[in-house]
């Protein structure tokens, strides 16, 4: 059935987020669309982990937690900012989960009403210490959000020969936490699902744990993508990519009165952003060689 | 004699063991999958099955410690770790369980573990993906602990760790997966605890470990230029380090550097100083002098990494000094470029 003009306005003006969370949908798909177009000229010489698919859970998450914070500016990409929760990044796996749960008892402690999160893929469940983590913040009765975001892959190697359980919710159901779990790639189902975990840490003063199923849609590494190599098909990939996150989120602003064409502008934008960020990150100059030994050390300034 | 590389001998004395002795087994994370640690485990799942080659959880620690169940039990395991610098999410089994196991049995059990681990190096690794600290495990009585550098000793010192009836850590240089040389076909192995004269000299003597032995070399051949001659000394395994060859060297040539691909402090090249200090003292013509990493964690970036590491020319201008020679030009020089040789992704 068609929506009249009055109510698609009102969808429009009320689902501000809707646009936000576009907005930062598309940048980091774009971003990464970047990357790929300019990895091949060798001038980034590091090794390459793209989100490309997984873009929804990341979103959310973030999100939700910048908007529901008092001290938080919507649409600020800059959301490594500790008070967020977000402390660093590890790629030893499950490592910085535990980071998450001290930042969270620190919290606690001077009572300033935040809550840290730990973002890990399916394959941190299976070390120990995303167990003592959970186990700590449980019994400690932690503000902590775990956010497991489930590709169903480690590199290459797929869940069946890696977890003797069926359901990681089902198990952490049984600490002292609160448990979400989805399989979608909306990122506004996503948004509200977040929002909830985020409310019962409040509410039943507990940790709570969100699983996310998610599909990676390129290569573990690189900025390939690697159906060729046999261990998981192009079909599941089809699959997924019927429910792409962008193109869903793309479709509800036009049904919501948002324009083609207003949608194209800030498409726009987004990408004169980034071709701006690749010039100042091409001009920018290497460090001096005395940087090396800086740092080691904290530097009273 | 055919030439093969350093992968290829791995993989060589992983399938001629397996086929020796059915109670080897290789796993670890990632090990059948797609990219087959560097090659090394090609083939073995197909041939050998998968209870013989298999991937495990991403769970160290746990699949360290069932290492030494099944080694405990008759079974001759080899546990494989993409970098090195997962291994060290095992320290407690290896340190605390591993390397006690015989001693707590008056040395009456078998611990017959093979422990494979890749030291990376470069295209932004970072300082966790790219630790050596091979002296962290030579530090632990009861852990032996190699470093092979030629396709040769890779296949020899392998297959010489996967036979010993005791915890071997064996870890690998990710760019000398590369290197190529005449390897015999037939199964063989080299001693656990002999070094190597990697190259003969008279002038001065260079201890070097792994990677830091391919720069050595680069540097003899430079400085052969000018008349000066290096004696390269390859421990290969430094724990048990049997010193015998060092100190001989030493003797002979009166100098010696140590270059070893680690960092320095309280690090296997302070044990190698130590001992050449103890047992050439009055033979010293200088004091020995030490080239590692430098004192930081490995950057990322491709202009600090390349201060981070020692090379060819540091052991060039630091042979010339001992040897009271002025510095000779080495523009036209041509140094081993990663660069040109590998480009990503990882
Ligand atoms: C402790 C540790 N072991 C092994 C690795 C090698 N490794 C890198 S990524 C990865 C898979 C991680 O899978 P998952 O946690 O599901 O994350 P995803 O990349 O799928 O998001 C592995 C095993 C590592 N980085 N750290
Ligand atoms: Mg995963």
């Amino acid at each position: 059935m068609k929506k009249s003009v009055t109510e698609t306005l009102k969808n429009k003006t009320e689902n501000r987020p809707g646009l936000d969370l576009y907005r930062k949908l598309y940048l980091i798909r774009q971003a990464e669309r970047l990357i790929i177009r300019h990895y091949p000229e060798d001038q980034m010489k590091t090794p390459m982990h793209m989100s490309m698919g997984q873009e929804a859970t990341a979103t959310a998450v973030c999100h939700a937690l910048v908007t529901g914070s008092a001290s938080g500016r919507a649409g600020s990409m800059h959301l490594a900012a500790p008070d967020k929760g977000l402390l660093c990044t590890s790629a030893v796996v499950a490592s910085s989960i535990p980071l998450a749960v001290g930042a969270a008892f620190a919290n606690k402690r001077k009572g300033n009403g935040r809550i840290a999160c730990a973002f890990f893929g399916d394959g941190a469940l299976e070390e120990g210490v995303f167990w003592e983590s959970l186990n700590a913040a449980s019994v400690m009765k932690l503000p902590v959000l775990f956010v497991c975001e489930d590709n169903g892959l480690a590199i290459h190697t797929k869940q069946d020969v890696r977890q003797g359980f069926k359901s990681i919710t089902e198990v952490v159901r049984n600490f002292e936490c609160s448990t979400f779990q989805s399989d979608s790639t909306d990122v506004e189902v996503l948004y509200r699902l977040v929002r909830q975990a985020v409310e019962a840490i409040g509410s039943e003063g507990r940790p709570s744990f969100l699983h996310l199923k998610c599909y990676r849609y390129l290569d573990h590494i690189g900025i390939q993508e690697d159906f060729d190599l046999g261990y998981r098909s192009k079909e599941e990939f089809e699959e997924w990519f019927k429910r792409d996150t962008i193109a869903l989120q793309r479709k509800r602003l036009l049904s919501q009165g948002w324009s083609e064409a207003e949608l194209a502008e800030e498409e726009e934008k987004i990408n004169r952003h980034l071709e701006k960020s690749l010039r100042n990150a091409q001009a920018a100059p290497f460090p001096p060689s005395e940087d090396l030994h800086r740092g080691v050390f904290y530097e009273t300034h | 004699m055919r030439r093969i590389n350093f992968g290829e001998a791995i993989r060589e004395a992983l399938w001629q063991e397996m086929e020796r002795d059915p109670q080897v087994f290789v796993y670890g994370v990632t090990v059948p999958a797609h990219s087959k640690i560097f090659g090394t485990v090609a083939g073995l799942a197909e041939r050998f099955g998968p209870e013989r080659c298999f991937d495990t959880p991403i769970s160290e620690e746990a699949m360290t410690g069932f290492g030494l169940g099944a080694a405990i039990n008759g079974m001759r395991p080899v546990h494989i770790h993409i970098r090195i610098d997962f291994l060290l999410l095992a320290m407690n089994q290896l340190v605390n369980m591993i390397s006690t196991y015989s001693y707590s049995h008056g040395g009456n059990v078998k611990v017959p573990l093979v422990i494979r681990a890749v030291v990376g190096r470069g295209w932004g690794q970072g300082y966790q993906h790219s630790k050596s600290v091979h002296a962290l495990f030579a530090h632990i009585p009861g852990l032996k602990v190699v470093l092979p550098t030629t396709p040769k000793d890779a296949k020899g010192l392998l297959t010489a760790a996967i036979r010993d009836e005791n915890p071997v850590l064996f870890l690998e240089h990710r760019w000398l997966y590369w290197a190529e040389e005449e390897v015999p076909e037939e199964p063989f192995s080299i001693p656990l605890g002999e070094g190597n004269i990697l190259r003969q000299g008279n002038d001065l003597t260079v201890v070097a470990t792994s990677w830091m032995n391919v720069e050595a070399l680069k540097a003899a051949e430079v400085l052969e230029k000018r008349g000066v001659s290096l004696e390269i000394v390859d421990p290969r395994t430094i724990a048990p380090f049997d010193d015998r060859l060092v100190i001989q060297s030493v003797e002979k040539t009166g100098h010696c550097i140590v270059a070893d691909n680690d960092w320095l402090d309280c690090g296997f090249s302070a044990e190698v100083a130590a001992r050449v200090s103890e047992k050439c003292f009055g033979r010293l013509k200088s004091p020995v002098k030490r080239i590692g990493f430098a004192p930081t964690p490995c950057p990322t970036v491709r202009c600090l990494e390349n201060e981070f590491y020692p090379n060819a020319e540091e052991i060039i201008r630091t042979a010339e000094e001992k040897l009271g020679l002025p510095p000779i030009d080495l523009t036209k020089e041509d140094f081993y470029s990663h660069e040109r040789k590998f480009k990503g992704p990882f």
